[in-house]
């Protein structure tokens, strides 16, 4: 026991450590990009009108204090630097601290996205796994042909149908924005929240159910087939004693899995949903600073993203690394 | 039992030759089709931008099926005119990634140092939402049209690539590759007359399969404000345009336009699964 915890341990750490290694490289990769950028950062901040009346020795000033001389390997160890101490910079767009614009964006979007992430899970598992019990019967049917439908639906343009049915049709519930528009941010009661919250968390939900779903149901099909079932069906056992016996609790781990491994998909699509409904949250900021070169808003943001998507990927290999025998006892997995 | 004499019947019938080329066939009418729709977008590109007040706000109607806009431009020449670009475009990403991944795939299989560099390469791309990426590269290539087409040809290469290199790495343990390098044969030509008749299936549904998302990130990055100015006809565009309408009840500004695009994406989904079907018979045929 004391070995297998010991097997567990090693295991994380290693998998920490490539985390750690992949997350510099991210960092690396954003920065380039950022750096590659045609946009003059000192440009693109003061405006163009005021840097044309800029007089030369202004700009030089602006542009040694956006680091313009240095070479780009010495602006990112010094970027990187000021990171790791928790100094992300100013952001332009918001004219705040980024780790100010970040904590306050962070909130809104793991509200939305948490929501999102439980109910599609718990939602597609159940369709997953109904549509692989009931294999090219009815229910099968409509689940299989209603999730490839969705999965290939514009998340965003799922999100207008919504409003028009939702909001301007039914007008049960608001057009966006996570507080009324004219009331101030401390006034806002927690039934306003949620129902500025609900469209956008169906829309993320309903994208992301289908992806699971169809995962799910693949799954249950397998196993639906295995020896242990046909020994089952051969022992007398039937229907939903399988299913509850054998099916279910297999299906369970791999289930929980990729749902932690599908973090990057649900914060990509929240980088849509959020600009449709103009909710408040990382996605729409980083839309805001792509297109306002914030560099180092945008940055911040990359980095938390990998962040977040990294810690999903480590707690599916952690669930992975408890369950399976066979990392517990020390062999490599996979 | 019913259900399991089924099972075992499809399992036997699946066999019959006229069922799988139907699945093979299926693509050549849509292709057709979509060949159609990018000819007609890029003839209606002019009529596309062209204004009418005269006409403005029309619900759709015998003259105007889709509808027209706030400045008199007829939603249906509209649509066809971004779908014919976001085809374009998508047909050229998923080439693209397609040979980014064959490459980096055929990189691997050369040492140990260049897969532990191409598998870590495939992490680091896949560790960052697609979008952020998609911001990040149109962000460094300036933004417009050069920035959403780079950024959406260079990023779906590695699901397929982590495929790809599977794949090479047991064909390296095939008897056939070993009696070669027994042979003498070069590296080269054993991925060349070996290897790649192998991959070519799989490249093909790969590409194929890789085509969706790429429209879709296409849609969604323009969607944004990332792509092209606001005036031209793309569906990411039209539909960001519509949304400021969508509270006085303009629906088919929204609706066509994205169900045009949710077709689009349906009928290559499922060419791509045809596709696989005819490739890759033995994992149709198997009782999964």
């Amino acid at each position: 026991m004391a070995e297998e915890a010991a097997n567990v341990i090693r295991f994380l750490l290693k998998k920490m450590l490539k985390a750690a290694v992949l997350l510099a490289g991210v960092s690396i990769l954003a920065f380039a990009l950022v750096s590659l950028s045609p946009i003059d950062p000192v440009r693109a901040n003061t405006g163009t009108t005021a840097y044309l009346r800029m007089s030369p020795e202004k700009r030089a000033q602006m542009d040694s204090y956006w680091g313009k001389e240095l070479p780009a390997a010495e602006r990112y160890l010094n970027w990187a630097a000021d990171f790791v101490r928790g100094d992300m910079g100013m952001s332009q767009k918001y004219n705040r601290p980024v780790a100010e614009v970040i904590s306050e964006k962070a909130g809104n979007s793991l509200a939305l996205m948490g929501t999102a992430w439980v109910c599609s899970g718990i939602l597609g598992f159940i369709l997953g796994a109904v549509a692989g019990c009931f294999r090219d019967r009815r229910p099968d049917k409509v689940i299989r042909g209603g999730a490839l439908l969705l999965a290939a639906t514009p998340s965003f343009w799922l999100a207008l149908l919504l409003i028009m049915v939702f909001s301007v049709w039914l007008r049960w519930l608001p057009f966006g924005m996570n507080i009324p528009i004219g009331v101030s941010h401390s006034e806002v009661g927690i039934a306003d929240r949620i129902a500025h919250l609900i469209l956008p968390a169906l829309t993320l939900s309903l994208t992301k159910t289908a992806d699971i779903t169809l995962h799910t149901r693949q799954k249950m099909l397998d196993i639906m087939e295995s020896d242990y079932v046909l020994f089952a069906r051969a022992r007398g056992e039937r229907g939903s004693r399988i299913v509850r016996r054998h099916a279910l609790r297999n299906i369970l781990l791999p289930a929980i899995t990729l749902q932690f491994s599908s973090v990057s998909r649900i914060f990509g699509g929240s980088v849509l949903v959020e600009q449709v409904f103009s909710y408040p949250g990382l996605g729409q900021a980083a839309v805001d600073a792509g297109l306002g070169s914030d560099v180092s808003l945008l940055l911040a943001i990359t980095v938390f993203s990998a962040l977040l998507v990294f810690t999903g990927n480590l707690i599916a290999d952690l669930l992975y690394g408890i369950a399976d025998p066979q990392i517990r006892r020390g062999r490599s997995h996979g | 039992m019913a259900d399991r004499k089924r099972k075992y019947g499809r399992a036997v019938f699946a066999d019959d030759p006229g069922d799988q080329r139907k699945r093979t066939v299926f693509p050549v009418p849509a292709v057709l089709l979509f060949a159609a729709v990018v000819v007609a977008g890029m003839l209606l590109r002019e009529s596309a931008m062209e204004t009418d007040f005269v006409r403005k706000n029309l619900p759709p109607c015998a003259g105007h099926l889709f509808g027209t806009d706030r400045m008199g431009r007829d939603m249906l020449a509209r649509t066809l005119a971004g779908l014919s670009y976001s085809i374009l475009l998508g047909l050229l990403s998923s080439a693209v990634s397609a040979g980014i991944a064959l490459f980096l795939a055929f990189l691997s299989s050369l040492g140990k140092a260049a897969d532990a560099a191409v598998t870590w390469l495939t992490d680091l791309m896949m560790g960052v939402p697609h979008m952020i990426l998609l911001v990040l590269i149109s962000c460094a290539m300036g933004k417009g049209f050069a920035g959403v087409a780079a950024g959406v040809a260079l990023t779906h290469w590695p699901g397929l690539c982590r495929l790809l290199r599977a794949e090479i790495l047991q064909q390296t343990e095939s008897l056939w590759a070993g009696i070669a390098r027994k042979l003498g044969k070069s590296r080269w030509y054993i991925a060349r007359t070996h290897f790649l008749p192998h991959l070519l299936p799989q490249l093909l549904v790969g590409l194929t399969l890789q085509f969706p998302h790429a429209v879709l990130h296409e849609a969604g990055i323009t969607f944004l404000g990332f792509g092209l100015p606001p005036d031209e006809p793309a569906i990411g565009i039209i539909l960001s345009e519509s949304m400021a309408y969508l509270s006085t009840g303009k629906w088919w500004l929204a609706l066509f336009p994205g169900l045009a695009l949710m077709l689009t994406v349906v009928f290559f989904e499922r060419m791509g699964n045809a596709l696989r079907a005819a490739v890759n018979p033995s994992e149709v045929h198997l009782v999964k």
